[in-house]
């Protein structure tokens, strides 16, 4: 497969806040313009612009794209919006890319934007339309639900215990206290978690990332501009995706295929053999506890069963050998949906090029993996990133 | 040619945003418009879901079969998503099944919390594999008349249906499962 190199340039977000008093397009236009002025572009300079944006019943509002459209810097650019649920984030870098690789543009503004807070009584109402309106929602299922479903299989298969899984929020609200942008940065303790309002057992309220409003931008560029823009590119070595069947009840939740599916797609192109010791920090999707040891393991950065043994052993602290979620992930940042999945992508950049202040991890990591996951439990999204 | 380090700081970022409190939402504080839309749909649900929720109708669980995998489907579907073709035969599974993992709810869809102090029952749906279609094919259906806390995953369960007069073509008509 022949394609141009793509690098990320610049990258820019606002801070994820529960109730945002600004609009959504407000919120992209903050994170777009952060963006632009971290690489000190001008939107004269952008060819073609990817959205990202979750459902529109969260907004109410059809056609959240077109909403989204100019404040994301796309007056009559090609502008592309796309919703693949929490898989939307990494989706969107993903569309950029290709944009890009392609040939097609040399530049393009990645913006994705949540504005969580508009619906009530919770916008977790909002989610009760993804299920098959005939076979499901008649039972009235939550997104908790299906989690928690999730969750139990996978403790079940593995013999994990949730005081284990409870450690992944310890960690995640402790790392976000040095990120500028978080919602919920804490020092809680295992203790905290399993004593936290039981949601829908096996799931608590601290092992659940918050409802945020935010909004995150990067720039991506071919070569030959990415080169006169700045001296540290990081470069998009791989990008991977796939969906999995939407008979979410037939699959064994245990393990997240997809991902993998994904992820061995990323890391091809990206020329990686050995994930675990190519890949030196990592990103995976966390809006719940489980979920980023799921996610590791589906990754194939560490053996399947093998995650927890990771976690208490300190390895995917900040300063252990694979340091995941530095950034505070969903749990600590905060979860707008899609703007979350693209935090992820920002910090990797940020980690490779050094700038990540109080949360840069030791070492020069030269190599970077981000993921989400979305839809019905059935999309993987992948990103292998390289300085 | 430019070479840029601007650096993300605490200050730039504070400036994106104006956090509200739920208080200044609910109550009017900063001006909101609201809207509560009410709108109707009514699913056609094709021939495959069609026949289920008929079947439904007289107590019983259909499935499908594609003869190139071999699978027996439940909920039937008109073409096998694996194998990308038509479906075969109907098949007729059980009204039983085993519970391959469960949640114990304490919250209803709209994140709205049960009075489990009150005395309210959490709800405890589960995924329940369908005896008689192929391995680990499952429904999301509900469990009673059990302690949530002595569910168990591999549990063996049984439907409990509404009286046939109170039926009506409905995954519902199932009221819950409970153990057998
Ligand atoms: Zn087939």
């Amino acid at each position: 497969m022949s394609h141009r190199r793509v690098a990320v340039v610049g990258a820019g977000m606002t801070k994820f806040v529960r109730f945002a008093k600004e609009t959504p397009g407000e919120l992209a236009y903050q994170a777009g313009k952060m963006a632009l002025e971290s690489c000190e572009m001008d939107i004269s300079q952008i060819d073609s612009v990817s959205i990202g944006s979750a459902p529109d019943a969260f907004d109410g509002f059809h056609m959240k794209g077109e909403m989204l459209a100019e404040p994301s810097g796309g007056w009559r650019k090609p502008v592309m919006r796309n919703y693949v649920g929490g898989g939307t984030g990494v989706m969107s870098i993903i569309h950029g890319w290709q944009h890009v690789a392609s040939g097609l543009f040399d530049t393009c503004l990645v913006v994705c934007e949540e504005k969580m807070s508009s619906a009530f009584p919770h916008p977790a109402g909002a989610f009760l339309t993804i299920f098959d309106h005939t076979t499901e929602q008649p039972i009235k299922p939550t997104l908790l639900w299906i989690f928690a479903i999730e969750m139990n299989r996978f403790m079940h298969v593995h013999g994990y215990k949730k005081e284990e899984i409870a450690l992944v929020a310890v960690k995640n609200k402790k790392n976000a206290l040095d990120h500028p942008a978080a919602q919920l940065g804490a020092e809680i303790t295992v203790k905290d978690v399993l004593n936290s309002e039981i949601m829908a057992w096996p799931v608590n309220r601290l092992d659940v990332s918050p409802t945020s409003d935010g909004a995150v931008a990067i720039v991506l560029a071919a070569e030959h501009i990415a080169r006169r823009v700045t001296e540290k590119p990081v470069w998009v070595d791989g990008v991977g995706w796939t969906l999995d069947s939407a008979y979410w009840c037939t699959r064994d939740l245990y393990y997240p295929d997809y991902v993998e599916v994904a992820a061995r797609k990323a890391y091809e192109m990206a020329g990686i053999k050995e994930p675990s010791k190519e890949i030196h920090i990592a990103e995976p999707y966390d809006p719940f506890t489980y979920k980023e040891l799921h996610h590791l393991e589906g990754l194939m950065l560490c053996p399947r069963g093998g995650s927890v043994k990771m976690l208490l052993d300190g390895v995917t602290q900040r300063n252990g050998n694979l340091p995941v979620c530095p950034s505070g992930g969903l749990l600590g940042v905060g979860n707008p949906i899609s703007a979350a999945g693209l935090m992820k992508v920002a910090e990797i950049f940020w980690q490779l090029r050094g700038e990540a202040g109080k949360r840069q991890v030791p070492g020069n990591p030269k190599c970077g993996v981000a993921q989400a996951w979305g839809d019905l439990m059935q999309v993987g999204t992948v990103v292998v990133m390289r300085n | 040619m430019t070479i840029s380090n601007k650096q993300m700081t605490k200050e730039m970022i504070e400036k994106t945003v104006t956090s509200l409190s739920r208080e200044d939402v609910i109550g009017n504080k900063v001006i909101t418009s609201k809207w509560e839309p009410k709108l109707q749909y009514a699913w056609d649900n094709g021939p495959a879901i069609g026949r289920y929720l008929a079947e439904l109708k007289n107590g019983k669980l259909i499935a499908k079969k594609c003869r190139k995998c071999n699978r027996i489907m439940i909920p039937p579907r008109m073409f096998c998503e694996l194998c990308w073709r038509p479906t075969d035969e109907w098949v007729y599974v059980k009204d039983s099944g085993t519970v391959n993992t469960f949640v114990i709810s304490h919250v209803d869809w709209k994140a709205g919390r049960l009075d489990i102090k009150g005395g309210v029952r959490p709800f405890t749906p589960a995924v329940i594999e369908i005896d008689g279609a192929s391995e680990g094919m499952g429904i999301l259906h509900m469990i009673d008349e059990i302690d949530p806390q002595k569910i168990k995953i591999g549990m063996k369960v049984k439907a409990i249906w509404k009286k046939p007069a109170e039926r009506e073509g409905a995954i519902t008509d199932i009221l819950y499962f409970k153990p057998r």
